[in-house]
């Protein structure tokens, strides 16, 4: 029996728990149903006020605001691609300096900045257990350069970078796996259609010390090629086939699965643009690492 | 009090003394002993800092980057490749107009690697808007890391303090370590100018569309321009306090000089004793050591250089078609001026060989008996 648990687990936003400050203005520029504004909203709400963001090139590098206006209520340092680990490192040490441990340190930056071209910067500030939280909000390419494929883009998608009957063919990198082999005392995976569970791991990371990674979900309506007013509901859909676990580690080796399962990952595939050129051979492929992961997973937590 | 300290110790104790708070660095032959022995320092507690072991130098510049956002002194070191991985941050360290202050020890770029003296990695950043400070001797090395503080944090432009790989950075000399009171003086604590405040939360680095962009831009052209003034002023103060000065340029044996040599760093110790030995022989011949290269002390060198018939410059650097980087420094300088003195330009020296009094007396010879400056710059002491 695989360690779970389920009891704060549910798609439903119970309204009296959540707190009613907005960390984000309105008019920011995202796209309509980005995934990767609900994800900072409810982190921040978590989070609080003594927060600082440290965002790299993204597309949240534009959403927080373009000069001279800003659409966040926390200090925001922007930062180079390549740098939110080194970048939160260097404010980190400049508040502990200052004499404010207090204030939480949180890079936020996308997938590609995360998987790929910042992973030295962030693998560094891991194995230095650097004390603030990184967060990457994974929309699954570079969505801010026009979806070009990123080592986060899964199997199967097409991006602009990986078109037609090129599409991606190979696997998505397991960004939680890399970073429980640094030991960190704590990464998570969390979801924008599980808000409760994203808020309580959220509330969670920001009491521990060291280095604190999780990994969120951001669904992107543009680059998915989906309605916006799906992107919840095919956020949720990636956790119900088992394709996003909910889980945490602690400490590299202590795995707790949060939400066991069972739908079909065709599901899941077929009402996206990125995977309509999929056959059905190909859902029963994908239907097979996502059951090969969820075995290894379910084999860790045990 | 004096001491016997190698060249990067003396940019170490210059740190410790500025009470910088976070110092990012990643180690490359030669400038290895400046953060080995802040680490110490740091470590055994004679210095209240926090020493950040990152895993490259574009973390490094990129961790000063957070750190100096979040209001506190900062330092990192480099030389060659290092320095050539952080361009990107140099660009965005000034564009965020912060006072980061950095040692840059000179060194080759390869293929084929190559660890000894060289200026090409550090003019090669001549355009990211760092204020550049070479130095010769490991006194001003201590006295211009001092000074960098002071004058970043005026400007709010992050500079480079520049020595010779070996030649300075291994070398060891006397040097006068100021006391921690005088230097309190010379250097009080860092006020920023923007920082990452929770009650005042503001976006730093963001992104700046064609309505803003340029007048950020223009700001640090105007910062840039106002270094010299600012420089000349922070080295009278460091000269009331202290009793040294060293000037944006040093000229020697200038005043009636027929001939001029020009160039930066350990070499112009060398050239003055070649111009003492021209000199005995009853050539009018000067030199000019340059220390401040961004911004380039324009009316300085027209003035020290209108008056002369030839300016012979040495380069250890070479920008691959065009020659030596400070000839065509000075060719740009003297162009506005109204006496236009010929500019002969030599390139000795590369990946670190030695270039010995003997070159300086065969290039005096040969610009001599040069009517006119050949095309191309002239390379000496190539084995045949």
């Amino acid at each position: 029996m695989s360690k779970t648990s389920q009891e704060t687990i549910s798609g439903c936003i119970m309204s009296s728990k959540y707190p009613s400050t907005d960390y984000i203005m309105p008019g920011h520029v995202a796209c309509p149903g980005c995934g990767a504004v609900i994800a900072m909203k409810f982190a921040l709400q978590a989070l609080g006020p003594k927060t600082i963001l440290v965002i790299p090139a993204c597309c949240w590098a534009v959403v927080a605001g373009v000069h001279p206006q800003t659409s966040l209520k926390m200090p925001v340092l922007h930062t180079a691609f390549a740098t939110s680990g080194a970048a939160a490192s260097g404010v980190r040490a400049a508040l502990d300096m200052k004499g404010d441990t207090e204030t939480t340190v949180v890079a936020w930056a996308g997938d590609g900045g995360t998987f790929d071209i910042g992973f030295q910067s962030l693998s560094g500030a891991c194995e230095r257990n650097e004390n603030f939280l990184y967060v990457c909000y994974d929309n699954e390419a570079y969505m801010n350069t026009g979806v070009q494929r990123s080592s986060a883009t899964p199997y199967g998608a097409q991006t602009t970078t990986t078109p037609k009957n090129a599409w991606k063919s190979h696997r998505k990198k397991n960004i939680i796996d890399a970073m429980a082999a640094h030991r960190i005392p704590y990464a998570a995976t969390v979801n924008i259609a599980y808000p409760d569970d994203l808020m309580r791991k959220f509330r969670k990371a920001k009491e521990i010390q060291g280095t604190r990674f999780i990994h969120a979900y951001a669904s992107c309506p543009t680059g998915w090629r989906i309605p916006s007013d799906k992107a919840v509901a095919i956020s949720r859909l990636a956790v119900q086939t088992n394709l996003f676990p909910l889980y945490e580690v602690e400490n590299g080796t202590d795995y707790t699965i949060n939400y066991q399962g069972n739908r079909p990952v065709e599901e899941y595939l077929k009402i996206q643009g990125r995977f309509k050129h999929l056959t059905e051979n190909d859902h029963a492929e994908i239907q097979e690492m996502v059951n090969e992961d969820w075995r290894i997973l379910n084999g860790k937590a045990s | 009090m004096k001491e016997v300290l190698e060249g990067s110790h003396a940019v170490s104790e210059a740190v410790r003394l500025a009470r910088t708070k976070v110092i990012s660095a990643y180690p490359i032959t030669p400038q290895t002993h400046i953060v080995e022995a802040l680490s110490e320092y740091c470590a055994n507690g004679s210095m209240d800092a926090k020493f950040i072991c990152v895993e490259s130098e574009h973390s490094a510049m990129a961790s000063c980057i957070g750190a100096a956002s979040a209001g506190v002194r900062t330092f990192t070191a480099s030389s060659s490749h290092g320095l050539a991985l952080m361009h990107e941050l140099l660009h965005w360290a000034a564009g965020a107009r912060l006072p980061i202050v950095m040692a840059e020890v000179n060194r080759a770029l390869g293929p084929g690697w190559n660890i000894w003296m060289d200026q090409s990695d550090s003019l090669s950043q001549r355009d990211t808007g760092w204020i550049q400070l070479y130095c010769e001797t490991a006194q001003e090395v201590l006295d211009t890391t001092l000074q960098a503080y002071r004058l970043a944090e005026i400007v709010n432009l992050p500079v480079m303090v520049v020595l010779d790989a070996f030649f300075l950075s291994h070398t060891y000399e006397p040097v006068d370590i100021p006391d921690q009171a005088s230097v309190d003086r010379f250097l009080p604590s860092f006020v920023p100018r923007i920082t990452l405040d929770q009650q005042n939360p503001n976006a730093i680095g963001q992104m700046a569309p064609p309505a803003f962009y340029m007048e950020m831009r223009h700001s640090i052209q105007m910062a840039m321009q106002s270094v010299l003034e600012h420089f000349i002023d922070v080295e009278r103060e460091f000269e009331t306090v202290f009793g040294r000065t060293y000037g944006p340029i040093t000229p020697f044996a200038c005043d009636d000089a027929e001939s001029i040599f020009v160039m930066a760093g350990t070499s112009a110790s060398t050239c003055r004793q070649a111009v003492k030995t021209l000199r005995d022989k009853g050539h009018k011949v000067g030199v000019i050591k340059l220390k401040m290269f961004r911004p380039f002390p324009y009316q300085h060198i027209r003035k020290c250089l209108e008056q002369t018939k030839k300016v012979i410059v040495l380069d250890r650097n070479c920008s691959f078609g065009p020659g030596g980087i400070f000839a065509q420094e000075l060719r740009a300088a003297m162009y506005a001026s109204e006496q236009h003195p010929q500019i002969f330009s030599y390139i000795s020296g590369l990946g670190g060989r030695d270039v010995t009094v003997d070159h300086f007396l065969e290039i005096f010879d040969r610009t001599e008996k040069a009517d006119h400056p050949e095309n191309e710059s002239v390379w000496i002491g190539l084995n045949p």
